[in-house]
């Protein structure tokens, strides 16, 4: 009962020994590609990576060869809803203090499927259905068995995520929501000068309890958006709902991700002049509602061209994890740089979320996160072969459950077996 | 191998002393959409007629193609244009669609792949319904996809009828191929009726289908009796059904659900064409045995629902278990609004389909299983001038579709 786990011991004995991945293809993605190279990990962190001749591999490390494989940074998908996620309710269009973490189930198979696709670090998001859905979280797909285990945590201990907002046509509903997307608007920034009045009552009050106003979890969330702490995820579609989010951030100054932007391609000068990120969707047909008719398969291409920084994302069940390197492929179709393509997916993302110090790119000292694949990140014919967090073997094709997750087939949407992860001390692995 | 050896040799018989024309030292000139005679040059060129051929040729002309084989010994006339691809294959079939009747912006008015108000109404006809001009048949278009099998969906017992088309995005008139194709059955959840009415249950569905055949049948035997017989539009479509004349495309995806349309099949010795068909693989040999042929959901359809255990390997499982197959882009409700084909089996070709058999699912295996391999599905003389044009690997991520010729009328790619 009070011995260690052996899933804790496993995680201790991957960390224990250095491994070295020797013979690869490795793209840094924040570094020149190295033709033949050996990425050194050690207790959850990179320790060095370089060619084959220059990276010393210690006698004790578990020497791994990868000569014929690519080795990527782990994908960073800065929008997605793995998890069975769900956020705000029906009652009301603006919940700020709802919080995804609340929500995630960690044995859904989504977050299976999304480490068979090299995700490693995720944005899980509340739908689109609200002005304001809830606090995302941002997740490392480690193997879990809680949230806990999953969520990544701030240097001060706590949960990191954004808020997501969206306009549009989504969240327009019958009152208390948003008829229209000039209600929509109004009805946002009505709430941002509360949470503001609620900025200045806590800034009066100083440490004095006494003069602190009541708590008010919803505002206090919207404080951190206006301090900068919270970054806001904002799904929107057309130009014009684009315009309405860089409106509203320039009057409350908030620090903001655009999502999907359909119609970004239409508006990507005011888009770089804004400096606002913009993570995009790569969806295989335009239209299937009134503000995607116009979707480009070039958006991020144009938006990279016009100084953007850009992202990509899964919106899963949008798109699927497991085919992560697919939208990356696609927006080199379209004219993206293979280089920035593959940034898009990694370290692009990081930055939209602050982890950019942590993941998104194979360099000394960040998290050992990486994915090995059978060639060529950008071809249909590559297989994501291995994924890897914090030093620790996520996702094997050459293990017959995890191909299961990977390729579908009988049982591959069913919750993880909870009995081989959590009671038995023998299957702790 | 045979058809473009044999066009060589005529070639050589009836070609002038120096049969191969210059290679063109300048950038060919590409044919406007009025050019009638025009040559397609590819480095490979995919005839599904014979092994592909390296620096092939077809030369079209008023919509045919007139002549297939080599560059080496394809005579030119020096002045013809010449639209020139690094790979060039049979105009691509989408074997199984939705576009045209279930539109780009999917608001009500643009909706029209299921109507609700009776379970059971084979009198609809996709020729009614279809919008050639449909963005999203165009942009099919734009990725190689020279004909649609497009019509009613899935959702109600027995929705509607299908039909074969050409992207041209001009009529139904002008594009129709075949204006009945297939009619359309959903059996399993998909086919159930809401709110209370029948079909409410799978057993339900499968006996309201038997008894619809066993009516189609008395009703024509009355009609061949009696030709006053009053015309019943539903009955008289499902008469052709039990002639053997139209298949029945049957979309269920759980296996029991794909045996209970084998059962029907056999009960009524219709032909049964399984779409959709998730489960599949669990039941291979009985497919096999029935002779069925089966449009596997797009290798990227979303695995909820009936399709919980879909998986992308499915093309590739059948094709291992030899049932004929082709592939489909299918039905979606929402984004994307409509798959593309090609896209679809790329991913299926990453998921262990060899290339060669997903370039027949697309093409020659397509238009066999839809009855049009007379005119389509393979860069035969004579066959209509359907070509799609790539700039690499067809499959890959990365290729463009740079243009597709239909019925020798040259369109351009989507990039």
């Amino acid at each position: 009962m009070f011995s260690t786990p052996l899933w804790l011991l496993g995680i201790a004995v991957a960390q224990q020994q250095p491994h070295a991945f020797v013979g690869a293809r490795i793209e840094p993605v924040d570094a020149p590609a190295i033709e033949r190279g050996t990425l050194l990990v050690h207790g959850g962190r990179i320790v060095a990576l370089g060619a084959v001749a220059d990276v010393k591999v210690p006698d004790d490390a578990v020497r791994i060869d990868a000569a014929g494989r690519t080795i990527v940074p782990g994908l960073v998908c800065s929008h997605s809803h793995i998890g069975a996620v769900a956020g705000a309710d029906g009652s009301g269009p603006i919940q700020p203090e709802v919080r995804a973490l609340d929500a995630v189930d960690p044995f859904d198979p989504g977050i299976q499927k999304a480490q068979a696709g090299g995700i490693t670090t995720v944005n899980v998001m509340p739908g689109s259905g609200h002005l304001l859905s809830g606090q995302t979280v941002y997740l490392k797909l480690r193997d879990a068995r809680t949230v806990d285990e999953l969520a990544i945590r701030a240097a001060d201990g706590t949960v990191a995520g954004g808020i997501k907002m969206a306009n549009g046509t989504n969240p327009q509903k019958e009152p208390p929501f948003a008829g229209t997307r000039g209600k929509a608007a109004a009805l946002m920034r009505a709430q941002l000068h509360r949470a503001r009045d609620h900025q200045k009552k806590l800034a009066a009050a100083k440490d004095d309890a006494s003069k602190a106003p009541e708590r008010a979890l919803g505002l206090e969330a919207l404080v951190e958006v206006l301090e900068g702490k919270r970054v806001v995820h904002h799904h929107t579609h057309r130009a014009d709902d684009i315009q309405t989010v860089l409106r509203l951030q320039q009057e409350f100054g908030f620090r903001c991700v655009l999502h999907h932007v359909s119609e970004g391609w239409m508006v990507a000068d005011a888009i770089a002049a804004a400096k606002i990120p913009c993570s995009v969707i790569v969806i295989d047909s335009p239209g299937g509602k009134l503000e995607a008719a116009n979707l480009s398969l070039q958006t991020a291409a144009v938006l990279d061209r016009a100084g953007v920084l850009v992202g990509l994302h899964t919106d899963d069940g949008i798109t699927d994890s497991r085919l992560f390197l697919r939208s990356a492929a696609l927006a080199v179709r379209a004219g993206m740089a293979r280089d920035h393509a593959l940034a898009a997916v990694t370290i692009n993302n990081a930055r939209m979320l602050d982890l950019q110090d942590r993941v998104g790119s194979l360099s000394p000292g960040k998290d050992a996160d990486f994915v090995v694949l059978s060639g060529d990140p950008l071809s249909v014919y590559t297989r994501v072969l291995q994924t890897w967090v914090e030093g620790k073997k996520v996702f094997d094709l050459a293990d017959a459950k995890d191909r299961l997750f990977a390729n579908g087939g009988y049982g591959a949407s069913d919750g993880q077996a909870q009995s081989m992860c959590c009671f038995g001390s023998q299957e702790g692995q | 191998m045979f058809g473009s050896l044999l066009v060589v040799v005529v070639v050589v018989a009836c070609g002038p002393q120096d049969p191969v024309a210059p290679v063109a030292p300048v950038a060919p000139v590409a044919p406007s959409a009025a050019t009638k005679h025009f040559a397609v040059r590819a480095a490979t060129l995919v005839t599904m007629a014979g092994a592909p051929i390296a620096d092939g040729v077809v030369v079209v002309r008023d919509g045919k193609i007139e002549q297939v084989g080599p560059a080496a010994e394809v005579a030119l006339p020096p002045d013809l244009p010449v639209v020139v691809a690094k790979v060039a294959t049979p105009g691509l079939i989408d074997a199984h669609a939705t576009v045209g009747l279930s539109g780009v912006l999917n608001v009500p008015h643009d909706q029209d792949q299921l109507e609700k108000s009776a379970p059971i109404q084979p009198e609809l006809r996709a020729i009614d319904a279809f919008h050639a001009q449909d963005p999203l048949v165009v942009w099919l278009r734009g990725f190689g996809i020279t004909t649609v099998h497009t019509g009613h969906g899935p959702g109600a017992l027995v929705s509607g009828q299908t039909m074969v088309v050409k992207t041209h995005g001009r009529s139904v008139e002008a594009d129709v191929v075949k204006p009945l194709a297939m009619l359309a059955v959903t059996l399993g959840d998909g086919g159930r009726a809401a709110g209370g009415k029948a079909p409410g249950t799978r057993a339900k569905s499968v006996a309201m289908l038997r008894e619809h055949l066993q009516k189609a049948r008395e009703y024509a035997a009355k009609r061949q009796k009696d030709p006053e017989t009053p015309v019943d539009l539903g009955l008289e479509t499902t008469a052709k059904v039990l002639a053997r004349e139209v298949p029945l495309l049957v979309t269920a995806h759980r296996a029991h659900d794909l045996l209970a349309a084998l059962r029907v099949a056999k009960e009524f010795e219709v032909t049964v064409v399984l779409d959709g068909a998730a489960e599949a693989y669990l039941i291979g040999p009985e497919i096999l045995a029935a002779g069925c042929a089966v449009l596997p959901h797009p290798a990227m359809a979303r695995t909820g629902g009936e399709l919980k255990n879909g998986t992308m390997e499915l093309a590739k499982l059948l094709h291992d278990a030899k049932v004929p197959f082709a592939l489909q882009s299918g039905y979606e409700a929402y984004v994307p609004k409509t798959r593309v084909v090609l896209w679809e089996a790329g991913v299926a070709v990453g998921h262990g389909l060899p290339a060669e058999a997903a370039l027949r699912a697309l093409t020659i295996d397509a238009a066999k299983l839809l009855g049009v391999d007379a005119r389509l599905g393979s860069l035969e003389k004579g066959k209509d001038a359907d070509v799609a044009l790539f700039d690499g690997d067809p499959f890959e991520y990365t290729s463009h579709c740079i243009g597709v010729v239909i019925d020798g009328v040259h369109h351009a790619g989507v990039r």
